[in-house]
């Protein structure tokens, strides 16, 4: 059997090894376009701060892991799919041939419509290679530009204003992570920035970068409200698109993404999705969506890799949820968060010591939640929601304090 | 023979002597709330509950981890976490639905049950043998593991 996998990153690893670890004979063919061993690019912002080098990334840090599996990695570009026929085609013309294959090719960085994306020192945050450009462009002098404060772009402003002069934040809506914070959240989170010195500007586009060489660096982001932010660095985060392009006339149904059933089938037999690239099944919703998540990732690849050794294994449904920390506010949002109808929520906040918690429930499950300055127990909040616990007593518990959530739990798993 | 926690709440009478075994062995402070190991107060039924890590065979947290910093411990099946490796990402925190991966903010990294090597603490602690340290196949971690299979969150594989 002939398994190949197109992409290196989480969901590709791990699928990999689940099938070597199901299937001892197999050929299984591991294909990457970066030129680096498989790595995690969810690590990049611990290495612009300087907690750990580019080998930190790695996804495996054991010498020989990969030959020690015999999991072939090698380097190549597809271009092209005949899923008819059984082939894929790398860039140079090679073909491929493969009985199952994963697409676990990831998504690309968006770019915001406005002229200057060419000009030096402007860069996304996505791979390696851009951490080093990135990196080289730190300094205490260095004056930074963030243009985009969704998921990702809170996640690099830590690094980034650890290392930097000044560090100004441009978000067009009208709030932070405007899609896992409700208002409460964004308010506390604008806050909390300012407080460490980071202007955060919401409700604010970015019309042009220009070259412009002052004392505050070799260009300026120019806004919609006419001001100019000088800049020495301009750092990009403003959404991915799933890497779906190669596929174009292979027939394979995509839309956002590669559209795949429970068993990360997509519409080809024995041709597979998994990860960021994918648009799978939402636990939530019972809706197709693409949840651009590291636990997604790996958890696809896991499933789609069981299918691919035939045991017809069904996966649920990824729960969209997060966790990052936004200079040092930790913050967390799963699931159905914004409430369904008809459901009832249980709030606490504590404006003063930046803590909130938001539960949502559907009858007498909880559905969603979104928290503010919560380390301790998170996970079960997903345990609860993935388990359709129904709460019965607890429920009316934690509408009056939702901080109990983690007790609510035990009492079930142990009674 | 793997060994795993055995715990049986019926026996706690909440002396909080896991909790501060755990934290002082493994953080250096008598520090309840750096304990891996929590006792849960039920007040209005008068019940204690320790609970901590089951070492789970899924490891969602091991899993879902970046950068290969939660690792298996051949010797007695504990997920373990590298302090040297992790980035503090927590994505664990949220992947393990146990609730049992807990921020450290004060280290920057994580901190689970890992066993103590395989020589727990809070079972050598516990006065009232609530927590006691004993071969996998018997443990009353069963009980708790079917609920936890319920969860699956994963795939339903068929065997
Ligand atoms: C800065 C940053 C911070 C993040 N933080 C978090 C976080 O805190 N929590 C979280 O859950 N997620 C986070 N993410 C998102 C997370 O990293 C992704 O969800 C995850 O990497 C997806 O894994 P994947 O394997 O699907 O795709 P990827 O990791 O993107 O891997 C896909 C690989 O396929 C390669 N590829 C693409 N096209 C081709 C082709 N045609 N041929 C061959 N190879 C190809 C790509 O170059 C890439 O190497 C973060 C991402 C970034 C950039
Ligand atoms: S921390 Fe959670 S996911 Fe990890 S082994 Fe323990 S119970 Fe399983
Ligand atoms: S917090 Fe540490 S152990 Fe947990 S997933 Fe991130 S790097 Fe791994």
């Amino acid at each position: 059997m002939q398994h190949v996998i197109v992409g290196a990153g989480p969901a590709g690893v791990v699928a990999a090894e689940t099938l070597r670890k199901g299937d001892r004979a197999a050929d299984i063919v591991l294909i990457g376009d970066e030129p680096e061993p498989p790595y995690s690019r969810m690590a990049i912002p611990y290495v612009l701060e300087g907690m750990i080098e580019q080998s930190g990334t790695y996804l495996r840090k054991a010498q020989g892991h990969y030959e020690d599996l015999g999991i072939q990695y090698r380097q190549g570009r597809a271009e092209a799919l005949a899923a008819a026929d059984g082939t894929l085609t790398l860039e140079g013309g090679e073909a491929v041939s493969y009985d199952r294959l994963l697409i676990a090719t990831g998504a690309t960085p968006l770019s915001p419509p406005v002229p200057g994306l060419d000009l030096p020192g402007v860069h996304n945050c996505w791979t390696l290679a851009d951490c080093r450009e990135i990196a080289a462009l730190l300094g205490d002098d260095a004056n930074v530009v963030l243009i985009g404060a969704g998921f990702i772009g809170c996640i690099i402003m830590e690094a980034l204003a650890k290392r930097c002069g000044t560090l100004s934040v441009v978000e067009m809506e009208d709030r932070m992570v405007s899609r896992m914070m409700d208002a409460t959240a964004g308010g506390m989170l604008e806050r909390w920035c300012a407080a460490k010195d980071i202007r955060v500007l919401t409700s604010a586009r970015v019309t042009a970068i220009e070259a412009a060489k002052g004392a505050g660096g070799d260009k300026a982001v120019v806004l919609d409200s006419g001001e100019r932010l000088d800049a020495h660095l301009v750092v990009l985060a403003v959404g991915v698109a799933p890497n779906i392009g190669f596929l174009e006339g292979s027939g394979i149904r995509t839309d956002h993404g590669v559209l795949v059933n429970e068993h990360l089938e997509s519409s080809a037999a024995g041709v597979f999705a998994a990860g960021d690239v994918a648009q799978g099944l939402d636990f939530s919703t019972g809706e197709y969506s693409v949840h651009a998540i590291q636990p997604t990732a790996t958890e696809h690849g896991r499933i789609a890799a069981l299918n691919m050794l035939g045991r017809r294994a069904h996966y649920k449904g990824s729960l969209n949820m997060n966790v990052l920390a936004t200079v040092g506010l930790v913050s967390s949002s799963f699931g159905s968060w914004e409430g369904v109808a008809g459901g009832d929520s249980g709030v606490a906040v504590d404006e003063d010591a930046f803590k909130y918690l938001r539960l949502e429930f559907e009858g007498d499950h909880l559905v969603g939640a979104l928290g503010l300055g919560l380390t301790d127990h998170v996970g079960v909040i997903r345990g609860l929601i993935q388990n359709r616990t129904a709460l019965a007593e607890w429920k009316e518990k934690l509408l009056e304090n939702p901080h109990r959530v983690m007790e609510a739990y035990v009492a079930h798993s142990q009674t | 023979m793997q060994k795993s926690l055995h715990i049986d709440p019926d026996k706690c009478t909440g002396c909080l002597q896991c909790e501060l075994a755990c934290s002082h062995v493994n953080e250096g402070v008598f520090n309840p709330a750096k304990s891996r190991i929590k006792v849960f107060n039920f007040h209005d039924q008068g019940r204690m509950v320790p609970y901590t890590c089951t070492q789970c065979d899924e490891a969602w947290c091991m899993q879902a981890c970046p950068v290969d910093a939660i690792t298996l411990d051949a010797e007695t099946g504990a997920k373990v976490v590298s302090d040297a490796l992790c980035v503090g990402c927590k994505v664990c925190t949220i992947a393990c639905p146990f609730g049992t991966v807990n921020y450290n903010a004060s280290t920057g990294k994580v901190i689970k049950c890992d066993l103590c090597g395989g020589d727990p603490e809070c079972a050598k602690a516990c006065p009232t043998a609530a927590i006691t340290y004993v071969d996998a196949n018997w443990t009353g971690l069963d009980r708790m593991r079917q609920w936890a299979a319920k969860t699956d969150a994963g795939a339903q594989a068929e065997a």
